[in-house]
């Protein structure tokens, strides 16, 4: 889906590796700051994008990264393999986890991801299959339209 | 509009022969070699000093003040930063150190580690009542300051509102000598004692573009030989009387994680030498550190005893303040601030830092956002093609850097030496076989050994 003005990336994430957790994102915002994309937008996507792939490291087996960059718009899409969401709605509310002991522990798991990638992205669109995955899309516009 | 930014760092053209040490070492990338000299890109530069100590001919110079300075002034004060009391054998110490320095001509010695320890105090008042985005950042080393401008702009609201000491001591001293004396504030001369060439110039050109207190910085590595003659034939003295004035807080600021030790604060963390502190900005960014109160921070390792212009080795000095602590708590001095009255000063808002500090974001590949997409791609397209192992040998640091200057036309590709066999193809049929001997033909084959003899022929 790349276009003539857009750039694409693609990075892949295993489940469990806590220890390379975060660098996509960290990954992301160095080329939205090359680009002179606005600090806040480049935090906000930041945010998004850790707590995306913090749950593909904390629940899914792997998953693939997209990241299609245009005048328009950031897009970020995690494709995940995994046990996927059985109830969408309870994994969005706040506080709500079905992290373990062991990953609350770590300080992980707190029932935040989802919402904090709702509250930092203009747009968060997320589907499920149990069993399958899970998919994420989170948009953020550069153009002030929504 | 081009801002101009100032800093404390020169290359000495006649000195620098290309040897590429600052070239790689620089943790922002600033530094380019063009026409076999170094040159510094001053957006990016971040006054840390790692060049300075890097370069093996000496030809990166700190800008720091002569001496003759002083003569400026009807009134001279000098303010020494807490590591310089780490700079001697054990048997000098700091009180030995102060009548040395007023001896070398110095109307008057201000002690900054008192100041440092007042400044503990109000930095623990600040976090107690502190309601912002956490951790609170340390701001008592201006490279930090620098870096967050510049490479982390999101962080700025997390650098400590409390005013660094030395700034303290200088603006309070000069009130008080004005009054003691009769003179006019500006001809008193405050002067620092610097152990790093940035705090030069965060008095030459503070990052909240205000004026400074200071009116100059000396570095410890120019005053220490005439201190040391300085201080021949001063009465040793016992002991304890040596340290008797000493605060025990603020000679934890020479050293890492000593603020925080003195203050005996539960959720803070320490952090020295600039890559370290990338890792740790990095994750504070990504909002992982919100449990933490404080990040002690210092771009030197060890802190300020690590700073570039010290003379001792900086693990044996980072010893000597902690032994320097060790003694001090053991003979029970007391020489520290009260924190009533600290508190007192607070609420009066004493300590606050004035002015503001903005973002210094880098500039983006292009203004034009679509352009500057176009060029990342191609960036992305040009370091593909490069060797990546970073030799250098164009004249940025990394391939990287390098394919980011071609796109925006600080480089030419041609710069590159492994695209030099490809050049030589193009060439006339009787240079290219006048040439065939000489230099490997195929551009994928032998590169190194191309390198290499290109290298050692120009």
């Amino acid at each position: 889906m790349e276009s003539e003005s857009g750039l694409s990336e693609r990075y892949e994430i295993k489940g469990g590796d806590f220890s390379r957790a975060g660098t996509i994102s960290t990954t992301i915002k160095r080329i939205l700051q090359e680009i002179g994309i606005p600090p806040d937008i480049i935090t906000r996507t930041a945010i998004a994008a850790y707590e995306a792939e913090m749950n593909v490291v904390m629940y899914a087996d792997e998953a693939v990264v997209t990241l299609n960059l245009t005048p328009e718009a950031i897009h970020i899409n995690i494709n995940d393999k995994g046990p996927g969401i059985v109830d969408i709605d309870l994994a969005m509310k706040e506080g709500f986890s079905t992290a373990t002991a062991k990953m609350r522990e770590m300080g992980f798991g707190a029932g935040m991801g989802l919402p904090n990638i709702k509250r930092n992205a203009d747009k968060f669109m997320i589907s499920s299959v149990v069993g399958k995955g899970t998919t994420y899309d989170i948009i953020l516009y550069l153009d002030g339209k929504e | 509009m081009k801002r101009h930014y100032f800093h404390s760092i020169r290359i000495d053209e006649d000195k620098c022969e290309g040897r590429m040490k600052c070239l790689r070492i620089c943790p922002t990338q600033a530094i380019r070699i063009r026409k076999g000299k170094a040159h510094i890109l001053e957006e990016k530069c971040i006054d840390c000093g790692e060049c300075i100590t890097a370069c093996p001919g000496g030809a990166i110079v700190p800008l720091t003040d002569p001496f003759g300075e002083l003569n400026k002034f009807k009134h001279t004060i000098a303010i020494p930063s807490p590591s310089l009391y780490a700079q001697f054998g054990r048997e000098i110490l700091p009180n030995k150190i102060v009548a040395g320095l007023k001896k070398l001509g110095f109307n008057e010695v201000f002690d900054l580690a008192y100041e440092c320890g007042e400044v503990s105090f109000a930095i623990q008042e600040y976090l107690r009542e502190y309601k912002g985005v956490r951790p609170v950042i340390h701001n008592a080393c201006p490279t930090i300051v620098r870096l967050i401008q510049v490479k982390y702009p999101s962080l700025i609201e997390h650098i400590s509102r409390i005013n660094i000491p030395r700034e303290l001591a200088a603006r309070e001293m000069k009130k008080q000598k004005s009054k003691e004396l009769g003179v006019d504030e500006k001809d008193i001369g405050a002067f620092y004692i610097t152990p790093c060439p940035v705090k030069m110039i965060s008095i030459r050109q503070p990052a909240e573009k205000k004026k400074s207190n200071l009116d100059g910085a000396i570095s410890i590595s120019d005053i220490y030989g005439p201190l040391l003659s300085a201080m021949e034939g001063i009465e040793k003295g016992s002991y304890r009387k040596g340290l008797e004035s000493i605060c025990i807080l603020g000679i934890g600021w020479a050293i890492s994680g000593g603020m925080s030790r003195t203050l005996r604060l539960k959720n803070s963390i320490t952090v020295s030498g600039l890559n370290e502190i990338l890792k740790v900005f990095d994750d504070i960014e990504m909002g992982k550190l919100k449990h933490i109160d404080f990040v002690e921070a210092y771009s030197c390792h060890q802190g300020c005893v690590g700073g570039s212009l010290t003379v001792e080795n900086l693990y044996v000095s980072h010893n000597k303040i902690l032994k320097l602590m060790e003694t001090l708590e053991y003979e029970q001095i007391k020489a520290c601030p009260d924190i009533r009255e600290v508190r007192k000063k607070y609420a009066q808002r004493y300590f606050l830092r004035e002015g503001r500090l903005e973002p210094r974001p880098l500039k983006p590949l292009d203004t034009n956002l679509a352009q500057a997409i176009k060029k990342r791609k191609d960036k992305e397209m040009i370091y593909e093609s490069l060797p990546k192992i970073d030799c250098g040998v164009c004249g940025s640091p990394t391939c990287q850097t390098f394919a980011e200057d071609v796109v925006t036309g600080e480089a030419d590709i041609t710069d590159c030496i492994f695209t030099l066999p490809e050049k030589i193809k193009n060439l006339p049929a009787e240079v290219t076989k006048a040439l065939s001997n000489v230099v490997p033909m195929d551009p994928t084959k032998d590169q190194k050994q191309t390198a290499k003899h290109m290298r050692g022929g120009t």
